[in-house]
């Protein structure tokens, strides 16, 4: 299956494994560390979701596996395998043949995904060109199927229309379609709800659990919505300015979170607060500035619990439980997973 | 899309109603005898009469006006002073020269313009690119006849490839008397419309949609051509729409230098004789097509773009 | 964030209006630009000391041979009356610039004053002024420009009665465009809530808002005048013989192109040289100043 000079050293390997990936943007002002030593798994046919505030690298980390990365990033130091494969080691025109093969996305926002000046019709078929042996009228078939399938109402008739005859609800469920329709291995969804509003969110996050279980790929689901992804996700990891500070299952992360930032997230999210309360909890402090080299822990300045340790050191990965691990002094007493 | 299609014949008829009485209100105001300037003083006084009588210049100006409108609706546009022909079969002769020369210039101008603009926009900021938008800065800010009497000097007199002056006759004489006037008017939209290409390609691939289709693994010649290029061309279009004013004004020094006939042609020399119904009936043929031109544009946009469609 | 401190370090270096030193050093890295300001500086000066560069008086006729070849004598040979190229083509550049300064002067303060009523007055006059605007701006300007010119005769006058009839409306509608946009602003209002009058409003909060993208507008028109003038010219419907002139002297040139190219082409180069560095100056003051005013046009 894989050839041995890319094999990595596990024995059983995950449908996506990123390690110890190092990332910059090139500005004006220097090198901006984007991504920081982010290691991360996907097994296949689960859904993995990355929480964070904005700026923490968690779209960056996904248009990084997708390949979709602008001009001036650069990737430093780590490897993405993909169905085994290192997608840094391959050429430019094999990734391309994953992506929309066996690597499909869905975006942020539907209002702008789609070609104004091409029919549905035309997208949808077009997106199916790796499938060599499926006719034009069978790809068609299959679209209108999609649609169908995500809730688009009169699809036959429909199929012809151009995205600003449909609402952003709808072009989100359009946007699904198209990346579910190609039946990837593993589907990166990038805050696919954000630009919705509410009621849409929660129709929206259930298809997209009833599609992955009905094709049976991997999702890696990008969001800032905690309840969206206690609602979806098999496993999170917790991102911040550019780390991955913990990762573990939902319980894990939700009922038992080891990092002090994530235990900040939770207390933060509205939905998750049980006291009546006038103002809305918030993390006091802003996300360091990510230009240059630091040494200590990147949550120190905003950290309730920061000692002298954490200014000297860079915490390493602790193993809290089976698949529950943190970045932070405070579980030194701990086992250490890794250096 | 009616409504538009009637506001368009609403506006075109106010711009020409008013340019043609503005015209009109310019010859009446100017001091001096319009006849006399033509005729020169020696004529005698019946000869100026009659001259008079033919130009209408004997009436009031309401009179002029309301006769010249009346007669415009009526197909008629007067007489050449010259000739005594009617004016509109006069223009009519000129226009489809200067309508060749204008669809040919644009045509290749649009042929290069495109791919070249696509091509800087691809490898931006690369030595062709910087070369390429020097040179079409430069090209757009050289006056056309400049450029005419250039192409002039180096094809047709030095170098002796091509004919310098005339229209030919049959076709293939055409073609070869078209290619020198068809450049120097051209080659100033060939930098104008590459840059103006290379500006919205730009502006285009950096959008969502373009991310969405190469996050399905489509080539990068297929996204250029099949998802960016048709947005890309849309301001081209409408450029290319207004810009016909520009070009009938090239059309005016292109044919003069090169001895071409055309409606620019006609309305000069009609200009430097004093021949004004000539003069007033060219105008109303050029706003004519201006005016036209603008709606095709309008309505090729909208057949190229969906959202446009909805707004007519 | 660390964008946003890039963010704000490059915006303060686009500040440059503020300091004169800070615009110098902008416009040295641009070298087009730098090379057009050379170009412009050589027209200017060639215009404004002509009187001391030329060789021949630029108007007598037959101070040498008919259509002689350039010599030492005559640095660019002579035209069909035997007057001196050289000296036609150092005097045939004051025209251009006056009608160029003149017509966009014009246009300038006429165009403003339209936008700022048509902007800031009320909605009926408004209306009625876009109408004439846009009516004037679809009216094939050249053939205007040669209906008005075959009409009042060719002089300096009549070009720029013409060039400033059609560029009004052209700036007037970029003005009433900002005027509009600040009238609606949350300052303009807070200044009216405090009793400002409309004069003291326009004047003091809307004129320097408005001039700037206006007057980057008319140096990048400079060229596109100086181009017609001597378009007119070339027709012969620009200046009276025998006064010097680029476009008569490409005229000229062009009526002997067989035998004596040398007077087409003296004609042709300062032509070219003033549009190009006009051009090139006007490009990089409008990347340095306003660079996001190229898309609204």
């Amino acid at each position: 299956m894989r050839r041995d000079g890319t094999a990595p050293q596990m024995s059983s390997l995950s449908l996506l494994e990123v390690r110890g990936l190092d990332l910059y943007f090139g500005t004006p002002s220097g090198g901006v560390h984007a991504l920081r030593n982010v290691s991360l798994e996907v097994p296949a046919a689960q859904i993995v979701g990355i929480v964070g505030e904005s700026g923490s690298g968690k779209s960056t980390l996904a248009y990084t596996v997708m390949g979709l990365l602008p001009e001036n990033a650069e990737v430093t130091a780590g490897a993405i395998f993909f169905e085994g494969r290192n997608l840094f080691n391959m050429p430019s025109s094999a990734r391309r043949g994953i992506r929309g093969d066996r690597l499909s996305m869905i975006f942020q926002d539907p209002m702008t995904s789609l070609n104004p000046v091409r029919s549905i019709e035309s997208q949808m078929i077009d997106i199916q060109h790796h499938d060599r042996l499926r006719s034009r009228r069978e790809k068609r078939a299959r679209a209108i199927a999609m649609l169908q399938r995500v809730g688009i109402p009169d699809p036959d008739s429909r199929i012809g229309d151009y995205p600003h005859q449909f609402s952003g609800g709808m072009r989100q469920r359009i946007c699904i379609a198209m990346a579910l329709l190609v039946e990837p291995a593993l589907l990166i969804a990038d805050e696919p709800t954000t630009a919705l509003d509410a009621t849409l969110e929660v129709q929206i996050i259930r298809l997209l659990k009833d599609l992955q279980e009905e094709i049976g790929c991997a999702v890696l689901f990008v969001s800032h919505h905690l309840g969206a992804v206690a609602e979806l996700c098999d496993r999170v990891a917790v991102m911040y300015a550019g780390e991955v500070v913990e990762q573990g299952t939902v319980r894990d992360i939700f009922h038992n979170p080891a990092h002090p930032y994530t235990r900040a997230l939770l207390e933060c999210d509205p939905g998750r607060i049980r006291k009546r309360t006038r103002t809305l909890p918030t993390i006091p402090g802003d996300v360091p500035s990510l230009l240059g080299v630091d040494g200590g822990c990147i949550f120190r300045q905003r950290c309730p619990s920061a000692f002298d340790r954490c200014r000297q050191e860079k915490p390493v990965e602790y193993r809290i439980g089976p698949e529950h691990s943190a970045r932070c002094h405070l579980l030194s007493e701990e086992q250490k997973v890794s250096a | 899309m009616w409504l538009y299609l009637l506001k368009r014949v609403v506006l075109g008829v106010a711009v020409i109603a008013i340019a043609e009485a503005f015209l009109l209100l310019m010859i009446h105001a100017v001091p001096g005898d319009p006849a006399v300037a033509l005729l020169g003083p020696q004529a005698t006084p019946e000869f100026r009469a009659q001259l008079h009588q033919q130009m209408g210049l004997d009436k009031p100006l309401v009179v002029q006006i309301v006769t010249f409108f009346g007669g415009l609706l009526r197909g008629n546009l007067g007489f050449d002073v010259f000739s005594q022909r009617p004016v509109a079969d006069v223009v009519f002769e000129q226009l489809p020269y200067t309508i060749e020369l204008i669809l040919v210039s644009i045509l290749w101008a649009v042929a290069v313009a495109v791919p070249l603009g696509c091509y800087s926009a691809m490898r931006r900021n690369s030595m062709i690119d910087q070369a390429v938008g020097i040179v079409a800065v430069a090209t757009i800010a050289i006056p056309s006849f400049v450029m005419a009497v250039s192409a002039l000097l180096i094809f047709a007199v030095m170098l002796g490839w091509l004919p310098a002056i005339g229209a030919g006759t049959g076709f293939a004489d055409r073609v070869i008397h078209l290619i020198l006037p068809a450049f120097a008017m051209g080659i100033g939209w060939v930098g104008y419309i590459s840059r103006l290409v290379r500006a919205s390609m730009l502006e285009i691939l950096g959008e969502n949609h373009i991310r969405m289709a190469r996050s399905f693994g489509l080539s990068e010649w297929r996204i250029v051509t099949g998802y960016a290029l048709p947005l890309a061309i849309l301001p081209t279009v409408t450029i290319i729409g207004v810009g016909i004013a520009w070009l009938l004004s090239s059309a005016v020094f292109i044919e003069v230098v090169f001895a071409r006939p055309g409606i620019g042609a006609l309305i000069v020399n009609a200009v430097r004789a004093r021949n004004y119904p000539v003069v007033m009936g060219g105008a109303l043929v050029t706003t004519f097509l201006i005016v036209t031109a603008t709606t095709m544009s309008d309505l090729i946009n909208a057949a190229l773009d969906p959202r446009a469609r909805e707004e007519l | 964030m660390a964008t946003v401190q890039a963010n704000r370090a490059e915006a303060n270096g686009e500040q440059g209006p503020g300091t004169f030193l800070s615009f110098l050093r902008q416009m040295s890295k641009n070298r087009l630009g730098v090379l057009g300001a050379l170009l412009v500086v050589l027209v200017f000066a060639s215009a404004i000391f002509a009187p001391l560069i030329i060789t021949h008086d630029p108007i007598r006729i037959m101070v040498g041979p008919r259509l002689a070849a350039p010599s030492l004598d005559f640095l660019l040979g002579t035209d069909q009356l035997g007057r001196d190229t050289f000296s036609r083509i150092i005097m045939g550049g004051r025209i251009p610039l006056l009608v160029a300064f003149a017509s966009l002067g014009i246009s300038l303060a006429l165009g403003l004053v339209l936008g700022l009523v048509a902007g800031f007055g009320p909605r009926w006059l408004d209306n009625v002024l876009l109408l004439i605007f846009d009516t004037i701006r679809s009216f094939p300007s050249i053939i205007f420009a040669l209906a008005v010119i075959g009409l009042l005769g060719p002089s300096v006058t009549s070009i720029i009665f013409v060039i400033a009839t059609t560029s009004i409306p052209i700036y007037a509608r970029v003005a009433r465009t900002q005027t509009e946009a600040l009238r609606n602003s949350e300052y303009i209002a807070a200044e009216q809530s405090m009793g400002a009058g409309t004069t003291r409003i326009l004047a003091v909060h809307v004129l320097p808002n408005v001039i700037g993208p206006l007057i980057i507008l008319v140096s990048m028109d400079v060229p596109a005048v100086i181009a017609v003038q001597a378009g007119l010219s070339f027709l012969g419907l620009g200046v009276r013989p025998p006064t010097p002139d680029w476009g008569a002297v490409l005229n000229d040139g062009y009526n002997y192109i067989k035998n004596t190219p040398w007077l087409a082409i003296a004609g042709g180069i300062p032509i070219i040289l003033a549009t190009l560095g006009f051009t090139f100056l006007g490009e990089a003051l409008r990347d340095i100043f306003d660079p996001k005013l190229g898309k609204d046009l």
